[in-house]
């Protein structure tokens, strides 16, 4: 136990200092950007060392479907050197900070042929192995709409509705039963075992005086389901009928 | 009266496996070498089999959102269906079942129409079975939905 311990320690120490002197470079893996629009491209890295003062950045660039690259980027000793022959020329600005370890660069009035793989180096002395790491850039008319959104937006306002109108419904039945509402009105037909019943409740509220308001009209789904059978119906048209003919 | 539940529950289970189908499967257009839409294209180029995504036009995503509703409302009326047939008043109609079965063959209907109309024209793409599935869905569902409207509840 202790001596497979002790190699593991051993084995531990071995490893983790070798994997210390490596730098880790990140930058983005796709940006779009809109024509004529600036786009930042941003590099930074990690190192186990401090940034030292010799710390170097460059950027190339490889278009799409080919296979050179040249180099649009340097920074050195603490100075900055941008593209002025190439593709880039006086388009490129850097807006990074190698303190920081940041070396970020601004692309200006984009074009469809900057479509490519931009590469960034970092290099950190005596930090120097590391792998660069590529971001790559599509230029687009107009930005397209992500797949998806639509599709989810039309089944979300869809399904909203639903849950609103089934929220609305169990609102009103609940009223109902609390006789906030007050309920006369029916426009299924009945069966004829229920006529009789129904003339004697006709009668009955032809008798009274009409109210001035009328029963504010309720779509039949309600009324199905406020009659909890179907001898206890009331009838408007046979009272407004048997008042009528009054 | 059994007989005819058993026979409107059976056309609504064929309707909701109709309906599965058509969207999952991504054959609603045949190409020559390949097959796409709703989800995927598939490309069989030399070396093999190659899918990526479908393109994300407005109208394929409203497509993709109405055959997903269709096949929710048409899940939601089953279930209303069953829940209805324990829950009815005697001689009741099943009218939330015949409701959520009618929206769902119009959204079918809906979806068939907007990719019929703005499937890009090209001589060599035919349609595809899940395009067919989604034609022959509409009116079955449509029928589907009438006869729970007419249905009542006896017993």
């Amino acid at each position: 136990m202790l001596t497979f311990v002790a190699l593991a320690s051993l084995l531990l120490l071995g490893i983790v200092p070798e994997q210390t002197e490596a730098i880790s470079i990140y930058t983005g893996w796709e940006r779009h950007a809109l024509l004529g629009s600036d786009v930042r491209l941003s590099c930074s890295f990690f190192s186990w060392r401090g940034t030292s003062d010799d710390v170097t950045f460059s950027w190339t660039y490889r278009p799409d479907g080919s296979r050179d690259s040249i180099s649009i980027f340097h920074y050195t000793s603490g100075q900055a050197y941008v593209d002025n022959k190439g593709p880039f020329r006086d388009r490129v600005e850097f807006v990074g900070n190698p303190g920081k370890r940041d070396g970020s660069i601004l692309i200006k009035n984009l074009d469809y042929n900057d479509n490519g793989t931009f590469t960034c180096d970092a290099k950190n002395p005596p930090d120097i192995v590391g792998r660069p790491s590529s971001v790559r850039l599509l230029v687009f008319e107009t930005v397209p709409i992500q797949a998806g959104v639509i599709t989810g937006a039309i089944i979300g306002v869809v399904l909203g509705l639903l849950v609103l109108i089934v929220v609305i419904y169990y609102l009103m039945r609940f009223l109902v039963a609390r006789r906030v509402f007050s309920l006369s009105v029916s426009k299924h037909g009945k069966k004829k075992r229920e006529g009789t019943q129904a003339r004697q409740a006709s009668s009955l509220l032809s008798s009274r005086k009409p109210s001035p308001l009328p029963p504010p009209p309720l779509p039949p789904l309600l009324i199905r389901s406020i009659t909890p059978s179907q001898t206890t119906t009331h009838a408007t048209a046979r009272v407004l009928s048997h008042a009528g003919a009054k | 009266m059994l007989l005819i539940l058993l026979g409107v529950l059976v056309m609504h289970l064929i309707i909701l496996i109709l309906l599965i189908v058509s969207t999952a499967a991504s054959t609603w257009s045949v190409g020559g070498d390949g097959t796409t839409d709703l989800w995927y294209t598939c490309r069989n180029s030399n070396g093999g089999y190659h899918c990526k995504p479908a393109i994300s036009e407005d109208w394929l995503q409203a497509v993709q959102a109405l055959m997903i509703l269709s096949l929710l409302f048409c899940f939601f009326s089953l279930i209303a269906f069953l829940f209805q047939l324990f829950k009815l008043v005697k001689g009741g109609r099943f009218f939330f079942t015949a409701i959520f079965q009618i929206l769902a063959s119009v959204f079918v209907m809906c979806a068939a129409i907007i990719y019929t109309v703005m499937s890009p024209d090209d001589g060599s793409v035919k349609f595809g079975y899940a395009y067919v599935l989604a034609w022959v869905s509409f009116p079955l569902t449509l029928i589907s939905g009438l006869i729970y409207i007419v249905l009542r509840k006896k017993e």
